[in-house]
């Protein structure tokens, strides 16, 4: 069961948001994953980030695919509409929404298998055709529905619950994003609150396609000794390439920039992302850069985490496609209908 | 026997050499002298250097049916010399390039062969190799001016406005014309038998193809969102679809677009997109053929079940498989119809020409809206891609769009709270809500298994309420989908069935039956789910044929299915060779049975 609602309590002393509204207000109902999953701390993470961003919850739709991280866009944001697709499909279908309704603010969550086995074409085009969204992909190495096969994204070497090694290798979604022309690419761990709720914050602020892989343990079938993606592993192994701020367009930035070491992108939106601080001169604004320090740590057996990649200023499906600023949704159909007039002059041309 | 506009005849030439220009200069050219007229193009699935062929039709009575026989063939392609000599009726004739000396499998005592050096006419006259190829196409056009008597005025008034604005290429088709007419003028006997004579038979019509037809359709139904994968047939309905759109639809202050148009990475992604923009609320499509609706079908079952609107254009073409993707057939209607797994069952819209594929698109949108649920345009490619004479398209301005049972946020205020799929009316559509509208009428889009109030389950009664009120909400639909057309007559012995593309050549094929004593009743069906009424017919009519254009009798199948009446009491006319169904063909099927059944 996918969904349990949860007992309406009351907590009037819960702090509130700009909107008024509590963090309970973000939430979903239950979760039915096991207990520990990655992706419960996932969604407490986009919880956080909404309602510090003040979003309402209203204004944003919940896309999915099929499996177990799929499930989780019903743990979250109860007063969103959400959309439970077919398994890798979810980038299609969030790109029609978005070509319809654009002032949406549309959350994508995937897995491993949803977005690099089934769903790989999917999400390529996606990235390609820059769909704004936030594209979160839950990513545990392995089947969790079907109970422990190898996904795509299991490392050459790692075991299986049963000990079997995989032998295919890996596709690792920031490299593939990063080689597509992602304007923001970024990976993070689901065990690590701070440094992921951040990088959601200013990937919703993105003006475009933001990828999060976001490493997110499976305690049921993958978090074994021997797997390159239980908790033990992802903690000994975490590399952050860059460590970062959001600040909102309406906070003012307090400290000044006076960290040579300090880089900071303003959105699209006004606000700004600063990093506190980057690995060895990391530079996330430089593609290339990105994708060779990536592929290194990669080839070391390090999970590079953090922002890794952000380009503002780029194009999105509808500024790539001229379309206008009201959403279409909102068109009236006498604008859309050409009517009696332009069809009788029409006709003439068939003639 | 007078044959004064009424014959037809064909142009065999090698696709990529420019013959389609000047097919289609005769063809308007008829059309303007008032006289009805069609045309068929078959041709093949490649770019340059294959068989191709051409038939115009020319009818004083307007049948737009593929004609029943060629009374001139005019062969350009050697390749094709003895398919194309085979094909023209006792006593035609055939026109053919001597600029080489006449091959032996142009040979037939029945025919009188013509023959007309236009290559070697064209490489005197002209001076570059693209030239003597191109104009080749329009030296024949101008003997078949001669030997048909098309008003060159007309011709001419053509080619003003095809090449008026480049004065040198006018002057080399004015010269190419004059050739080829000259030449037919000093050497045969014209016009020849069979030949055309100015009527007024065409005003308040127009030529057009399906395809732009169904884009046009959707511009006018208000679509926003386009989704396709390029497919032939298909493609250039999308082509179209955007041409109307940069002419109608660009807004005037920003010079932006009030449309959308993706081209995705594959049918599934299409589809994908434009059930999420019908979800998000803007009418949206995909259009494609056959391959393309295979590769739909999850997502079909999707929409079907969580119930939310969606066009689908399906330009049919031969399957199974690759088929063959430039020949027409009718043989998606089982994919259609019952498309995805489960029990699933949709709305499907049979246009019959280009006009009535404008109507029926626009009410696709509307029947989408209405049942929340995928509707299909089943045309083919004989519809789409070929030119048919139709009546000129009108528009009601009074008309707007129905877009069904949308709660705004003003009226989610006033119901206590909002379950997506609880069935208020009884008529089993449920209210929906658009994403961005407020909390109330927040709901998750499940494809699994969901009760009334939209929220997942596992249990048998909740599960079956649901797809109950999906049954009821089609049994709803089969009362306001287009009713089929009937042509009936008095004392009519056997009836007569048939879908799409087949009507042009059935309605033919009635009229001659009477001339042969059989008298005929006509029920086309325009759409799926079937209505009371056609239940009637057939039950009325002991002896019925159902004529479609697939080897499996789908058409008859689904009747049976979905009607009760029993299969074998209709007997199928079937025509799957991939080429436009003729009247002949129809007859002759008839009548063989008749007689059969009387031994």
């Amino acid at each position: 069961m996918t969904s349990i609602a949860k007992p309406p309590v009351r907590h009037p002393g819960l702090p509130k948001n700009a909107l008024g509204l509590t963090k309970r207000d973000y939430e979903g109902a239950m979760s039915t994953l096991c207990a520990g999953c990655g992706h419960d701390s996932v969604t407490a993470a986009l919880v956080q980030a909404f309602w510090e961003s003040d979003c309402p919850p209203h204004r944003a739709a919940k896309m999915s695919g099929i499996g177990c991280s799929s499930k989780t866009t019903a743990y979250f944001m109860k007063h969103s509409h959400g959309f439970n697709s077919v398994h890798g499909r979810m980038p299609s279908v969030t790109s029609g929404a978005n070509a319809a309704n654009r002032d949406l603010m549309y959350i994508g969550i995937s897995g491993d298998g949803d977005s690099l086995s089934i769903g790989l074409g999917q999400m390529s085009h996606a990235i390609r055709r820059n769909v704004r969204m936030l594209y979160m992909l839950e990513n545990n190495g392995v089947y969790g529905l079907t109970k422990g096969q190898f996904s795509a994204a299991s490392d050459i070497g790692s075991t299986s619950k049963k000990g079997e090694a995989n032998v295919q290798p890996p596709i690792d979604p920031c490299l593939l994003a990063l080689t597509l022309g992602a304007t923001f690419v970024a990976r993070s761990f689901s065990g690590d609150k701070d440094q992921l709720v951040p990088i959601i914050k200013a990937g919703l602020a993105h003006n475009g396609f933001a990828l999060i892989d976001v490493i997110s343990p499976c305690v049921s079938f993958n978090d074994h000794e021997g797997s390159t993606k239980s908790y033990k592993y992802t903690r000994a192994h975490e590399v952050e390439l860059t460590s970062s701020d959001f600040v909102p367009l309406r906070r003012e930035i307090t400290t000044p920039n006076a960290d040579t070491e300090m880089t900071a992108v303003t959105m699209h939106d006004g606000s700004t992302v600063r990093f506190r601080k980057t690995h060895e001169g990391y530079d996330p604004t430089n593609r290339e850069q990105a994708w060779l320090h990536v592929r290194e740590c990669q080839k070391r057996g390090e999970v590079a985490t953090g922002i890794l990649y952000i380009e503002e200023g780029g194009k999105d499906m509808h500024a790539l496609a001229k379309t206008v600023e009201t959403p279409l949704v909102d068109l009236p159909y006498s604008v859309l209908c050409p009517g009696s007039k332009a069809l009788d002059a029409l006709m003439e041309e068939y003639r | 026997m007078s044959q004064i506009n009424d014959f037809a005849f064909k142009m065999g030439t090698v696709n990529g050499t420019g013959s389609a220009s000047a097919n289609s200069i005769l063809m308007q050219a008829i059309f303007r002298m008032g006289i009805p007229v069609t045309g068929k193009n078959i041709f093949p699935s490649n770019i340059q250097g294959l068989p191709t062929w051409y038939e115009i039709r020319v009818s004083k009575d307007g049948y737009t049916a593929r004609p029943p026989e060629i009374d001139l063939m005019v062969a350009i392609n050697p390749a094709t010399y003895k398919k194309d000599v085979a094909c023209v009726r006792p006593g035609g004739y055939l026109m053919y390039d001597s600029s080489w000396p006449m091959p032996e499998e142009l040979q037939r005592d029945d025919i009188t062969i013509l023959g007309v050096p236009f290559g070697t006419m064209c490489v005197e006259t002209f001076e570059r190799d693209r030239d003597r190829t191109l104009l080749r196409n329009i030296a024949y056009a101008g003997a078949l001016a001669a030997l048909l008597e098309i008003d060159m005025d007309v011709v001419h008034e053509m080619l003003n406005e095809k090449f008026g604005k480049k004065k040198a290429l006018l002057d080399l088709n004015f010269t190419a014309i004059r050739l080829g007419y000259d030449y037919a003028k000093a050497n045969f006997e014209c016009p020849l038998p069979f030949h055309l004579k100015r009527m007024d038979e065409t005003s308040g019509h127009i030529l057009m193809d399906g395809n732009t037809a169904c884009g046009l359709g959707a511009v006018f139904a208000g679509a926003t969102v386009g989704a396709w994968y390029p497919i032939t047939p298909s493609t250039s309905l999308m082509e179209a679809f955007k041409a109307f759109c940069e002419e109608y639809r660009v807004d005037k202050a920003t010079g932006l677009n009030n449309y959308c148009i993706i081209q995705a990475e594959d049918e599934l992604s299409a589809a994908g997109i434009a059930i999420g923009a019908n979800w998000a609320g803007a009418r949206a499509f995909t259009n494609t053929s056959g391959p393309g609706i295979s590769l739909m079908q999850e997502f079909i079952g999707l929409a079907y079940f969580t119930e939310i609107p969606c066009v689908f254009f399906d330009v049919q073409r031969v399957g199974p498989a690759t088929g063959m993707p430039t020949r027409t057939q009718q043989g998606d209607l089982f994919s259609l119809a019952y498309a995805s797994h489960g029990d699933t069952k949709h709305i499907v819209l049979f246009p019959a020409n280009p006009e009535d594929a404008f109507y029926l698109s626009i009410t696709a949108f509307d029947l989408a809206d209405r049942f929340q649920t995928p509707v299909f345009v089943a045309t083919d490619l004989d519809i789409g891609m070929n030119d048919w004479m139709v009546k000129r398209l009108q528009w009601d301005d009074t008309r707007t769009w129905d877009r069904g049972k949308v709660l705004n946020a003003e009226e989610l205020e006033k119901v206590k709270s909002f379950s997506r799929y609880l069935d208020v009316d009884g008529d089993g559509i449920a209210a929906r809500t658009l994403p961005g509208v407020g909390a109330k009428g927040a709901y998750f889009v499940r494809g699994s298994g969901h009760n009334k109030h939209g929220a997942y389950t596992e249990d048998s009664a909740e599960y079956q309420e649901v797809l109950d009120r999906l049954a009821l909400k089609f049994h709803t639909a089969a009362s306001v989908v287009p009713a089929p057309e009937f042509f009936v007559q008095p004392d009519a012995e056997i009836g007569i069935v048939s879908i799409g593309g087949c009507h042009a050549a059935v309605l033919e094929a009635v009229d001659r039956l009477k001339d042969q004593g059989i008298v005929a009743d006509y029920m086309r069906i325009k759409a799926f789910p079937f209505c009371d009424d056609v239940q009637e017919f057939l039950v009325k009519h002991p002896v019925t044929f159902v004529v479609e254009q697939n080897r499996d009798a789908q058409l008859r199948a689904m009747l049976a299915i979905e009607t009760g009446v029993a299969r074998d009491r209709m007997t199928a006319v079937l025509d799957y060779g991939g080429e436009p169904l003729t009247a002949r063909g129809v007859v002759s099927a008839v009548t063989t049975h008749l007689q059969g059944a009387m031994v």
